[in-house]
């Protein structure tokens, strides 16, 4: 597998977000929980359309969930 | 470990273990005679056509099964839809599992042209069928866990 450039928060935001599991958040973003688990692996770079549904079901803007790195230094934090 | 991981180990435990076992049971079936008799053509129509809705029936209640476990043991229900990455790990292990079959069956013609007996044919075309089955697990599982 090629290294996954886009990453992101999903771990982190549920803890935060009254450490919902990951069964939750996979119900409000309409997947299964193994793509959830994909995610927060780095295993997997969503759709954008799954981008949105996840950042909606933490009800934050996109770029605040994830983020895209790359060789010349990216903007991962 | 996931549903969809465990699953992908089950369908391919079970293919192997189905398959072993029809073999087993059938292989001391093969008639006795010429290679080319039509009792030997008979036999591997019925070796194939048995084999597949063995399968199929097997698969459904190994499924079944499964799900029950499942739901027993860890107190969650299966996935009633597909997401987009389930569809497209399904996309990749049908082309990994295409291609082992083609190849397979390209080989299987390739002992016709070299005036191999037809059983060999036979035996190369169902070995294909399983190996493309097998391959599809393994690739379903492999993308499961390390992702696609």
């Amino acid at each position: 597998m090629g290294k996954n450039l886009v990453g992101n928060h999903i771990r982190r935001l549920r803890f935060n977000q009254n450490e919902m599991t990951q069964q939750q958040l996979a119900d409000k973003a309409g997947v299964t929980r193994q793509t959830i688990v994909s995610l927060e692996k780095g295993n997997y770079s969503p759709s954008l359309e799954l981008a949105f549904r996840i950042a909606r079901a933490f009800g934050l803007p996109l770029e605040e969930v994830f983020y895209y790195e790359d060789n010349e230094g990216g903007n991962a934090p | 470990m996931t549903y969809q991981e465990k699953k992908s180990i089950l369908n391919l435990i079970s293919a192997i273990l189905i398959f072993t076992v029809y073999c087993l049971y059938r292989y001391p079936q093969h008639p006795e005679g010429g290679l080319e008799s039509a009792d030997t053509f008979r036999y591997w129509g019925s070796f194939v056509l048995v084999l597949t809705a063995v399968t199929l029936v097997a698969h459904i209640l190994i499924s079944i099964v499964f799900n029950i476990v499942f739901r027993m043991t860890t107190g969650e229900k299966e996935p009633t839809f597909e997401d987009e990455l389930d569809k497209l790990i399904r996309l990749k292990s049908i082309r990994n599992s295409f291609a082992v079959f083609v190849l397979g069956f390209l080989l299987a013609m390739a002992s016709l042209v070299a005036s191999e007996p037809s059983p060999l044919m036979f035996m190369i075309l169902v070995a294909s069928g399983f190996l493309s089955d097998v391959t599809g697990s393994l690739s379903r599982l492999y993308h499961y866990r390390r992702g696609v």
